[in-house]
């Protein structure tokens, strides 16, 4: 059956110098499902978000959006189809007020952001939907603060909202619960189920709880080229993966049914 | 409220301040402090250092200069030209550097400025080194005697006000607003889907143009445009005056360009004239080390502190 896919990777290749960070990978993500790029340290994972977004240029291989190849789009263009993705590091504007950053994004689509002579109270019709926004990640009251002065679990909240604000159709965030406490984890897990509700989201994370948690499909990564696909169940039994994040010799008579038990237990 | 109040005691100050300064300082004070705010809106809100600023300032000086030498013009004209003159060649430079970043843009913009300087030197119609001399200030609209210094002031004066003006609604504007989003993160910026190289070439613009303003304006009160308008040194200076200021505070500038063309007056009389670099150059030492944020930066932070 043919799946419908959003995003889809062509042999994808990066060469830096001599070093192959990214090599030959398939990435198929179907429309409306939470996909999860996982993988140890220095798989690959990121470098391959910076190639989805073009921050990268690819050395070979293309990339298609709904069907059409993006391989020769710019990160502004890619953004305006309806691609954004976060960052590791959260991403706020950090001297403007959490208002303003969600509006700096709502801004973007209205078309008068050239204009340097009107007052920026034209902007305050975007208030409403801005301050709607920061109500859906829990910030409503956080609105007239400097997003600089956020405790880190809020800033990715923000974040989210000014991702939100553009009405993305495919999300790529890059490790969301990265430095994370426990609680804000499940915060951020939850408001990430709530927004995949009508979007398709790709996702690179160390958290595999979070992983297990919400992820429809995950891709295995290891030193640049993909090991296996398919849920978590599956890619969890997979001793290759094991391997992969234990750094140890796979023994069937040994292995267990998961990549760290701990994990699962979590899970439960 | 409060900050309508200042305003008006400030415009009041200004208004009277001939009668107690020499109005040439004044003027002098007002095309830097204008110069300085123009740098700073690239700067201070766009993130961008251009480290040859001086070459907007003395185009606009030489072509209104030249202009109304040549062609006896009203200033207003002259004027114009000389800004028109300074946004082109503020649209080509710019096209040119923001396609870089960081120290690279900076470089990038030295080394047009040095190209220009050099032009500068050896175009017939500048006067090389003696420089344009004897550019006569005319008749404002052909009715205000310009000649005459007070008229002069409170033209110049106007002029800081509509630039500085321009400069705070840019600050405050739809386009302010996405200038200062890129600076905070360009990489976010773009992931919103801005084209930030277009945003930073409009910044680039508005700056180069307002620091044409400054040149003409200046070529016009001290009836002579010069190379110092469009050496490296002149570049540094305005860095230094804004930094000394407060870099992304509107008043800033105003103030630093005001310190420094004070401490420059006062020492070039006195028995320390000799000294006036090494001087500057201490001051610029203390503010790096000692107030990062400028006076008003420093200000604005005390007032944070201790009132909210």
């Amino acid at each position: 059956m043919q799946r419908d896919l959003i995003l889809e990777t062509k042999h994808l290749v990066k060469e830096f110098k001599g070093f192959t960070a990214v090599d030959d990978v398939n990435l198929k993500v179907e429309r409306g499902t939470i996909h999860a790029l996982i993988g140890p340290n220095g798989a690959g994972k990121t470098t391959v978000f910076n190639l989805l977004t073009k921050f990268l240029t690819p050395t070979r291989g293309s990339l298609l959006f709904n069907g059409q190849d993006i391989t020769r789009e710019n990160p502004a263009s890619i953004a305006r189809m309806g691609v954004i993705r976060s960052f590791q590091i959260s991403a706020v504007f950090a001297n403007l007020s959490v208002l303003e950053n969600v509006r700096v994004a709502l801004q973007r689509k209205r078309g008068d952001s050239f204009v340097f002579w009107r007052s920026e109270k034209t902007l305050d019709r975007l208030n409403e939907r801005a301050l709607e926004l920061l109500e859906s990640v829990g910030l409503r009251d956080f609105s007239k603060v400097r997003a600089v002065d956020l405790p880190y679990g809020r800033k990715r909240s923000l974040e989210i909202a000014t991702t939100l604000a553009l009405d993305p159709e495919l999300l790529l965030l890059d490790e969301p619960t990265q430095g994370m406490g426990h609680e804000d984890v499940s915060v951020i897990t939850e408001l990430i189920r709530e927004v995949a509700k009508d979007r398709t989201i790709l996702m690179v994370e160390h958290n595999l709880k979070v992983v297990a948690n919400l992820s429809d499909r995950i891709t295995v990564l290891q030193r640049g080229a993909i090991l296996t696909e398919g849920n978590y169940q599956a890619v969890s039994a997979d001793l290759r993966v094991r391997e992969a994040y234990m750094g140890v010799e796979a023994d069937p008579s040994t292995a267990q049914n998961t990549i760290d038990d701990s994990d699962l237990e979590a899970t439960a | 409220m409060n900050n309508k109040m200042l305003n008006l005691l400030l415009l009041g100050l200004a208004l009277v301040a001939p009668l107690a300064l020499y109005p040439v300082f004044l003027m002098k004070a007002l095309c830097f402090a204008l110069f300085a705010c123009a740098f700073n809106l690239l700067l201070g809100f766009a993130g961008l250092l251009s480290f040859g600023h001086a070459v907007f300032l003395g185009t606009g000086a030489y072509v209104t200069g030249y202009l109304m030498v040549t062609y006896g013009l009203t200033p207003e004209v002259g004027i114009l030209a000389g800004v028109g003159a300074s946004a082109l060649l503020g649209f080509i430079y710019g096209t040119l550097a923001v396609k870089r970043e960081g120290i690279y843009f900076a470089m990038v913009t030295l080394a047009l400025a040095q190209l220009a300087f050099f032009f500068y030197l050896q175009a017939p119609f500048t006067g090389g080194e003696d420089g344009l001399q004897g550019v006569p200030r005319g008749k404002l609209f052909g009715l205000v005697d310009l000649s005459d210094n007070l008229n002069m002031y409170y033209f110049v004066l106007a002029i800081f006000i509509a630039g500085f003006g321009l400069i705070r609604r840019t600050v405050h504007s739809p386009f302010g607003q996405v200038m200062k989003a890129i600076r905070e993160n360009e990489p976010r910026a773009i992931s919103l889907g801005y084209k930030v190289n277009q945003y930073k070439l409009l910044a680039f613009v508005l700056s180069a143009t307002l620091a044409g303003l400054a040149g003409s304006t200046k070529a016009l009160v001290f009836q002579l445009a010069s190379l110092n308008d469009v050496h490296w040194f002149m570049s540094g200076e305005v860095v230094l005056m804004t930094l000394l200021g407060g870099m992304g505070t509107l008043w800033g500038p105003v103030l630093g360009a005001g310190t420094i063309i004070a401490i420059q007056n006062v020492l070039a009389s006195g028995p320390l004239a000799n000294y006036i670099h090494v001087i500057m150059g201490i001051v610029f030492v203390l503010c790096v080390l000692a107030f990062r944020n400028g006076l008003v930066g420093e200000l604005q932070k005390l007032i944070r502190k201790n009132f909210n």
